[in-house]
C-alpha cells in the first residue's frame, strides 16, 4: 500500500498478465512463421496455420495489448485524478475474468470456433464475456473520473475515455450475430455490407487499441520519464479531436477494388490521407517536447524507447494512408507488404511504448528501482534490430510478390504461375523467422528484467 | 477549457464525433440496396455446401485465401472474371480475406474436377512439392455432422424445408458414394473404408469449393 491508497495490485496483475500473453503470443507467432516455409509443422488440426494465425493475432491483440492497456490505464487514471480506484474489488474481478476469457479464447480458437471476422474471431459466448469485462472497466474509469480530486483532465485521460466509448460501439455492432448453438453463430450482415461493417471494426480496433491508448501512455509517461512538459497543449487538443473524428471513416481502405460501392472506398481513401495530420500532430508534439534535451537519448534509457516508438508511429501513419490509395493498393494489397506494415506498428510503436511505460511504472509501484538498466538497453536494441529486420524483409517480399503477380510476357500472358510467386518468398520467410527469434529474445529479457524487479526488496523510505 | 473538467460530457461528445463517420460510411449503406444487390441467378448454398463453408471457416482458410477478384488485367487473367457484388448476397459472413498466401478462390468452382481437390486437399505437397499449404487429410476422416444443417439454412434465410435439407444431404451422399462418381478413386484413397459410404467433412468442403463462382457464370452469360 502507499500513502494515497492507490490500488496498484490490479496494475501489477494486468502488467504481468500482459507479459504472459506476450510470450505465448510470440511463441505461436514463431511457430506460424516457420510453417510459412515448412508446412511439416502443421502437425495436427490444432497446430494448423489457419487456426494458429488467429490464436497469434488474438493472443497478442486481446491478451497482451488489452492487458497492458488495462494496467497502464488503471495506473494513469489514479495518478491523474489523484483518486484511488472507486471500485478496487471490481477491478480485481476484472483481472480474473479477463485472464479466464483470454485462456478460453485461446482454447476455442485452437479448436476452430472461429467467426472469421478479422480481429473479432471469438464466438458469441466469449463476445458477451468481453463486453462484460469492458463494462467492468468502464464503471471504474467513469466512477473514478466523477469522484476525482484533480479538476482538469490531462490529455491521457481524454484518450482513455474515447477508447472506452469507441471499443464498446465497435465491438457490439461488429459482433451482432445469431447463435446456432453454443459454439457457432452467423453474423447479422451479409456480403458487401458484412465486409464494410467488419473492416470498419477491424480498422478501428487497431485505431482504438493500438493507437489511442498507446497515445495515452505516450502523453503520460514521456513527460514523467523525461521531466519535460508536453510541447503544445493546443496541438494535442487538435490532434485528439481530429483523430477521433477521422479514424471512423477509413475502414474501407481495406476493401479497395472489391465489390464494395466505390464511393465508400473513395471516402475512406480521402479520410486516410487526412488522418496523417492528427497522427503527425502527436509525433511533432513528442519530438518538440525533447527540444534542447536530445542528450537524453544517451543519458535516459527510457527516452529512446519513447522516441523510437513515436518515430515508428509516424512512419506507420504515413505508410498506412499511402497504402490506402487505390493505385498503390492495387499493387500492395494481399502481399506480405501489409504484414510488414502491421508489424512495424505492433513490434515497433506499440511494444516500445508499452515497454517503457512498464519500466517506468513497475519499479515505482513496488517502491524500488529497475533491476537492470543494462538489460533494458539490451532489450531495446534486440527488439529494434529484430523488428527492423522483420519488417524490411516483409516489405521486400511484398514488392517482389506484387511485381510477380503483375508480370506479363510480351504476348500479354502471365509470366509466373502462382506457386512460383510463393516459393520465391521462402528465403524471406526464413530471414523473417530469424528476425522474430531476435525480437523474442529481447522480449524475454524484458520479462526477466521486470520479474527480477518485483522480486527485489522494496526500499525502506517511501519514494 | 471547460470540457476537460466534465468527463461525462466529454464522453458523450467523443461518442458523437465517433458516430458521424460511422453513420455515413457504415450505418447508412446498410439500408441502401445498392451496397449489397441481389440477382435471381445467384442461388443460396445447399445444406452440404453450407456445411463445407463452415468447415472452411473453422479451419481458417480465409487466413490464406481471398475470395474476391479485383478488376485488374493480370488478376482477371489469373483467376477469371472479377467479382460482382451480387455473388455475395448469401455470404454470412463474407470471406473476402486480406492476404493471398494461397491463390484467390472466388472463381475456383468447376476449375478442377473433384478428384483434383481430394488429392490436393489431403496432400498438397504430393501435387506441388514446394507448396506451403497445410495438409488437410484428416477432414476425410471426420464424418460430416449434419445435426444443425436445417437450423443453419433456416437461420440464414435460405428457405429450405426440413425435408429439402435432408434430401440435399442424401442426394449428395448418393452422388459421392455411387459407383459412377467420376472422382471415386481419389475419394476412396483419402477416405477410410468405414466412411466411404458416408459424407465426410472433406466431401462438404469440396462441394463448397465447387460452388464458388458457379452461379455468377450464368448471370454473366445472360447479360
Amino acid at each position: 500500500m502507499n500513502e494515497a491508497g492507490y490500488n496498484y495490485r490490479v496494475v501489477r496483475g494486468f502488467a504481468f498478465s500482459a507479459l504472459f500473453w506476450l510470450v505465448i503470443g510470440l511463441v505461436v507467432g514463431l511457430w506460424i512463421a516457420f510453417e510459412m516455409f515448412n508446412p511439416a509443422l502443421n502437425l495436427s488440426p490444432w497446430l494448423s496455420f489457419g487456426r494458429l494465425r488467429v490464436v497469434h493475432t488474438n493472443g497478442l491483440g486481446l491478451g497482451f495489448g488489452l492487458a497492458a492497456i488495462f494496467s497502464t490505464s488503471y495506473y494513469i487514471l489514479q495518478r491523474l485524478t489523484r483518486t484511488p480506484l472507486l471500485f478496487p474489488r471490481l477491478a480485481q474481478a476484472h483481472l480474473y475474468l479477463f485472464n479466464t476469457a483470454i485462456a478460453l479464447a485461446a482454447i476455442s480458437l485452437f479448436a476452430g470456433m472461429n467467426t472469421t471476422r478479422e480481429y473479432g474471431e471469438l464466438e458469441w459466448p466469449l463476445d458477451i464475456v468481453v463486453v462484460i469485462f469492458w463494462v467492468m472497466f468502464a464503471i471504474n474509469v467513469f466512477g473514478t473520473l466523477i469522484k476525482r480530486k484533480e479538476k482538469q483532465m490531462y490529455i491521457s485521460l481524454w484518450y482513455i475515455i474515447s477508447m472506452t466509448v469507441a471499443i464498446a460501439i465497435l465491438y457490439i455492432v461488429n459482433n451482432l450475430e445469431v447463435p446456432i448453438n453454443l459454439f457457432k453463430s452467423y453474423t447479422l450482415f451479409s456480403g458487401a455490407n458484412d465486409a464494410n461493417v467488419e473492416w470498419w471494426y477491424a480498422h478501428n480496433i487497431v485505431g482504438f487499441i493500438f493507437t489511442v491508448p498507446i497515445l495515452a501512455m505516450f502523453y503520460y509517461f514521456l513527460p514523467k520519464s523525461t521531466g519535460l512538459p508536453i510541447y503544445s497543449h493546443r496541438l494535442s487538443i487538435v490532434s485528439f479531436w481530429a483523430l477521433n473524428f477521422a479514424y471512423l471513416w477509413t475502414g474501407a481502405h481495406h476493401l479497395m477494388l472489391t465489390p464494395l460501392p466505390e464511393w465508400i472506398q473513395t471516402v475512406a481513401m480521402a479520410f486516410s490521407i487526412f488522418l496523417i495530420a492528427p497522427s503527425w500532430g502527436s509525433v511533432v508534439n513528442g519530438y518538440y517536447t525533447l527540444q534542447g534535451n536530445w542528450d537524453q537519448m544517451r543519458t535516459n534509457y527510457l527516452t529512446k524507447f519513447f522516441i523510437a516508438g513515436i518515430t515508428f508511429y509516424g512512419l506507420q501513419t504515413l505508410q498506412g494512408p499511402l497504402q490506402g490509395l487505390r493505385t498503390l493498393n492495387a499493387f500492395f494489397h494481399y502481399t506480405d507488404w501489409v504484414v510488414g506494415h502491421v508489424h512495424m506498428g505492433t513490434m515497433g510503436w506499440v511494444t516500445m511504448i508499452i515497454s517503457a511505460s512498464f519500466y517506468y511504472m513497475i519499479p515505482r509501484i513496488n517502491n524500488t528501482e529497475l533491476y537492470s538498466v543494462k538489460l533494458a538497453n539490451t532489450h531495446f536494441w534486440l527488439i529494434l534490430v529484430g523488428q527492423f529486420t522483420w519488417t524490411i524483409t516483409m516489405w521486400i517480399a511484398g514488392i517482389q510478390q506484387g511485381a510477380m503477380w503483375k508480370a506479363t510476357n510480351p504476348d500479354g500472358s502471365l509470366m509466373y504461375n502462382f506457386l512460383d510467386t510463393v516459393t520465391s518468398l521462402y528465403p524471406y520467410y526464413k530471414l523473417r523467422f530469424v528476425a522474430g527469434v531476435i525480437y523474442f529474445i529481447g522480449i524475454l529479457v524484458f520479462a526477466w528484467n521486470l520479474i527480477m524487479t518485483v522480486r527485489k526488496q522494496p526500499n525502506q523510505s517511501e519514494a | 477549457m471547460g470540457i476537460t473538467s466534465k468527463p461525462v460530457v466529454f464522453a458523450v461528445l467523443a461518442a458523437v464525433v465517433i458516430l458521424i463517420g460511422t453513420t455515413v460510411t457504415v450505418f447508412i449503406p446498410l439500408f441502401m440496396p445498392s451496397t449489397q444487390p441481389v440477382s435471381p441467378y445467384i442461388k443460396p448454398y445447399t445444406a452440404v455446401e453450407q456445411e463445407g463453408r463452415d468447415i472452411y471457416m473453422r479451419e481458417g482458410c480465409n487466413n490464406c485465401h481471398t475470395q474476391t477478384v479485383r478488376p485488374l488485367r493480370t488478376e482477371v487473367l489469373r483467376y477469371g472474371e472479377y467479382s460482382k457484388p451480387e455473388e455475395f448476397a448469401y455470404d454470412r459472413p463474407f470471406l473476402w480475406g486480406s492476404r493471398r498466401t494461397g491463390p484467390d478462390l472466388n472463381r475456383v468452382g468447376g476449375k478442377y474436377p473433384d478428384s483434383w481437390h481430394y488429392k490436393h486437399t489431403a496432400h498438397p505437397q504430393s501435387m506441388f512439392e514446394k507448396s506451403n499449404m497445410p495438409p488437410y487429410g484428416w477432414l476425410a476422416k471426420n464424418r460430416l455432422d449434419t445435426g444443425y444443417s436445417f437450423k443453419k439454412t433456416s437461420t440464414l434465410g435460405y428457405g429450405y424445408a426440413e425435408s429439402e435439407v435432408q434430401q440435399q444431404i442424401d442426394q449428395y451422399r448418393e452422388t459421392v458414394t455411387s459407383a459412377s462418381y467420376p472422382s471415386k478413386e481419389s475419394r476412396n484413397q483419402v477416405t477410410p473404408p468405414e466412411l466411404q459410404n458416408e459424407l465426410t467433412e472433406m466431401d462438404a468442403l469440396i462441394a463448397y469449393l465447387q460452388k464458388l463462382g458457379r452461379d455468377v457464370k450464368n448471370m454473366e452469360a445472360r447479360k
